[in-house]
């Protein structure tokens, strides 16, 4: 077990190291200055050079990779070249929305998905099932950004129960917070939910054709018994991996949703960082989202491991 | 139904509750946010938009036709050569921290924008300063190189404000200015507080709060201004929505001049563009009132060279370049292009551009010019267009204030290398006196637009949507500033 989880630390350092080079290649390849960016269309060669040394621009690729790189293993994230604050600070306060955001999206799409997966998969082939696949259909076909503005028309323009978009900010207050975050949470839960109970519907009636499920309706239970205390369980596999995928991409993947809303999360500090080139604030980001997406691979890893021991042998 | 009708009711008592707030505070959407808070360290016009005026003050300062008011200067005197100014401070001014403005901190804040390592973008509106002397705590002496007609001019820009040596190190988180308002606080990516300065030197501001909010996405925009979340949006960016708000009661449509020259820029070193009858043959292709009716629905002037039409110094010479296609093609044939060319057309975000460069495209191809159009970002214009000089044809408005002296400069991207044109931008930088500037200024308009430098398309109109009561908003925007200092709420 130890030679296992050991292997599998050296593959996740790997990765992050070639993780590391890949983005840094990437976003420093990418033309545009960020000083340029900064100073305009009146700026002067000599001020152009002040500010690159300011920022420290100058060095060669491979002297800003190591240095970059150096400061992230102290765990200094290097500082914004346009906000000019440290990226550690300005990722540490955009976490708070959406970090909470991706949660409460995620809750929300659990709480729908679920009963109706479930649901569906006990009366398969009823008007139920057919309602459920119907609606589920559509959820992953409409595009959230549309649904999102749809509900802005109806919930900020026309009924003014939400407002259209920012932050009121955690000092505001838990309820008002949560209620800015609700129409995108909303938004972002559609689709995810959508297939989830699509998921949870097929999987659940695999199961449910199992032996296992044979042997214990001829024990005596009753068809929704067996689903309850068998199938449900033994269903919630491959549910559970959505749910895991869908979190990392929720984390990074609100960007439009972010925008919609403007709403001040990390999807949308890329999104400004691209543009003015704030390079070290897109490495930085990219590099922590991969990481955590790495993190979270290695302990799926593990824990597998841990429940289903034929794993470790193949590893 | 009852669920319905109490949020109706409690959401009609936010309204009446939030409308009586509102007396005394104001919310005002922009499109851009500031990367940080240092006017002189950056040309980010998002800047200047939350703290011109509010927070900061220079010497002079813009009013909002565009004329030199004074600032914390309170009156000058110029020596008769022209070559020093004396500037008289106004008394009793604090900074937001307590500690006094005086002529040290105009010495400190000027060398400092003029100095070596200056990452000041605007720097060469200091170049004629020789000297900064602080005579007295209320006296500071200019001295000037060489006669420089546009100092009081330049000493307004957001880029000459006034900051103090004690509170430099911390000035892009927390700017400390002399304003009538006080910089609050600043949630990065959503909004900036500004509270008034209870202590301020002049006439105190009429609000007691400023929320400037960030709305990137122009149906965010759209929604926020609907839903009433915001007041004010200013610069809204998205002119096809404007009669919308016109007809609405609710809202006041504010549309002004701004200093945005918009231009179809040619390179004009690159062939075929190094030769003028093709330049004369772009510019008689384009009809101007169709770009400005398909890109800006009906907002914008047109121009017919590189200055601001609201300037009484404008002349008008747009019929020089009147929309004509078979002249077009006629110069075409006469330059060897008789079959037409292919060239680049590169352009930037804004819609003024992507909406303006498909009709520019098309009406080229009319009189055979066939275009390659490709969208870029700021940061890629800026290298390759803008520093590479890579390219045939762009569209960009030039917003700085007075800037026809960027044709004097063979090395800016359009290229324009004429050395009767570099004599007449310094003859006009050496002249103080009103009546030659204008004469002045008249050849060198002139100048441009028989050189056929660049298509001269129209002065970009930016809509300000604001609420029925919001009283004392700039109408015009002699430099990109929301001066909030005389708005209030009628009633």
């Amino acid at each position: 077990m130890l030679r296992f989880v050991l292997k599998r630390l050296l593959s996740l350092v790997i990765s992050l190291a070639v993780a590391s080079v890949v983005i840094f290649l990437f976003v420093e390849v990418v033309p545009g200055d960020p000083a340029a960016y900064m100073l305009g269309m009146n700026a002067q060669e000599d001020t152009l050079a002040a500010l690159r040394e300011q920022l420290g621009l100058n060095g060669t690729l491979v002297e800003r990779y190591l240095s970059w790189i150096g400061g992230m293993l102290r765990g200094d994230f290097g500082t914004s070249y346009t906000y000019r604050t440290p990226v550690a600070e300005m990722i540490g306060e955009r976490i708070w929305i959406s970090l909470p955001l991706a949660v409460y999206a995620l809750t929300l799409s659990t709480l729908i998905a679920f009963p109706a997966g479930i649901w569906a998969a006990s009366k398969r082939g009823s008007l139920a099932d057919v309602l459920v696949m119907g609606f589920t259909q559509l959820g992953v076909a409409i595009p959230n950004f549309w649904f999102a503005m749809l509900m802005v028309l109806l919930f900020a323009i026309n009924l003014r129960w939400f407002s259209a978009g920012g932050f009121a900010g955690w000092d505001a207050g838990f309820l008002p917070a949560m209620k800015s975050l609700t129409l995108p949470a909303v938004a972002l839960a559609l689709p995810q939910a959508s297939i989830l109970a699509r998921v949870m519907r097929s999987s659940l009636l695999d199961t449910l054709g199992e032996d296992y499920i044979r042997t214990a309706r001829a024990k005596g239970l009753s068809r929704r018994q067996a689903l309850w205390r068998h199938a449900l369980r033994n269903a919630l596999i491959p549910v559970l991996t959505i749910i895991g995928l869908q979190f990392s991409f929720l984390l990074a993947g609100a960007i439009i949703i972010e925008n919609v809303f403007f709403l001040p999360g990390l999807g949308r500090m890329v999104f400004q960082s691209i543009a003015a080139r704030d390079l070290i604030v897109v490495e930085s980001v990219v590099m922590l989202l991969v990481f955590a997406v790495i993190l979270v691979n290695f302990l799926v890893d593990v824990a597998y491991a841990v429940v289903d021991p034929r794993l470790r042998v193949k590893a | 139904m009852k669920l319905m009708k109490f949020a109706t009711v409690s959401a009609l008592a936010m309204m009446v509750a939030g409308g009586a707030m509102a007396k005394s505070d104001i919310t005002l959407a922009l499109q851009l946010e500031p990367p940080h808070l240092d006017p002189t360290s950056a040309a980010a016009g998002a800047i200047d938009s939350v703290l011109y005026s509010n927070v900061f003050e220079g010497l002079t300062r813009f009013a909002s036709d565009g004329s030199i008011i004074p600032g914390l200067a309170q009156s000058w005197e110029v020596s008769e050569d022209g070559l020093t100014y004396t500037f008289k401070l106004a008394e009793g001014v604090t900074f937001h921290d307590g500690t006094t403005m005086d002529a040290e901190d105009v010495k400190f804040s000027l060398d400092r924008a003029r100095a070596e390592d200056s990452a000041n973008a605007q720097k060469v509106l200091f170049a004629s300063i020789a000297d900064v002397e602080a005579v007295d705590a209320t006296t500071v002496k200019i001295t000037l190189s060489a006669p420089n007609g546009s100092l009081l001019f330049n000493l307004a820009w957001g880029d000459a404000v006034i900051v103090a040596p004690e509170s430099i190190e911390n000035i892009t988180q927390m700017p400390v200015g002399t304003g009538a308002f006080k910089f609050t606080n600043w949630v990065q990516g959503d909004n900036i507080v500004l509270e008034r300065n209870p202590d301020y030197w002049g006439t105190p501001a009429k609000l007691d709060k400023v929320t400037f909010k960030f709305i990137a996405d122009p149906t965010a925009g759209f929604a926020a201004v609907m839903a009433e979340d915001v007041d004010v949006f200013s610069g809204y960016p998205a002119p096809e929505n404007v009669p919308q708000f016109e007809a609405d009661p609710r809202f006041q449509v504010i549309v002004g001049n701004t200093e945005g020259e918009t231009i179809l820029a040619m390179n004009n070193k690159l062939a075929p563009f190094d030769d003028v009858r093709v330049r004369e043959a772009v510019s008689h292709a384009i009809d101007r009132q169709a770009i400005i009716d398909g890109a800006m629905f009906g907002l914008g002037t047109p121009i017919g060279t590189h200055f601001a039409p609201h300037n009484p110094d404008y002349v008008d010479l747009t019929a020089d370049s009147a929309y004509d296609p078979e002249k077009a093609k006629a110069l075409l044939a006469e330059a060897g292009f008789a079959d037409g060319f292919t060239t680049t057309l590169k352009l930037p975000p804004p819609s003024y551009a992507r909406r303006g460069g498909e009709i520019i495209a098309a009406q080229l191809r009319d009189v055979g010019i066939q275009t390659e159009i490709s969208n870029l970002e700021w940061a890629q214009w800026l290298e390759e267009v803008f520093k590479g000089k890579d390219f045939g044809l762009t569209i960009v408005s030039h917003t700085e204030p007075m800037d026809i002296g960027i044709y004097a400069r063979p090395d800016y991207y359009f290229q324009y290398d004429d050395a009767d044109f570099q004599a007449m931008n310094a003859e006009l930088e050496a002249e103080a006196d009103p009546a030659k500037r204008t004469a002045i200024l008249d050849k060198m308009q002139r100048k441009i637009a028989g050189d056929y430098v660049n298509g001269y398309l129209f002065q970009l109109a930016v809509p300000t949507i604001a609420k029925a009561g919001v009283v004392g908003l700039w109408e015009n925007a002699p430099t990109q500033a929301n001066d909030m200092t005389g708005v209030y709420w009628a009633e």
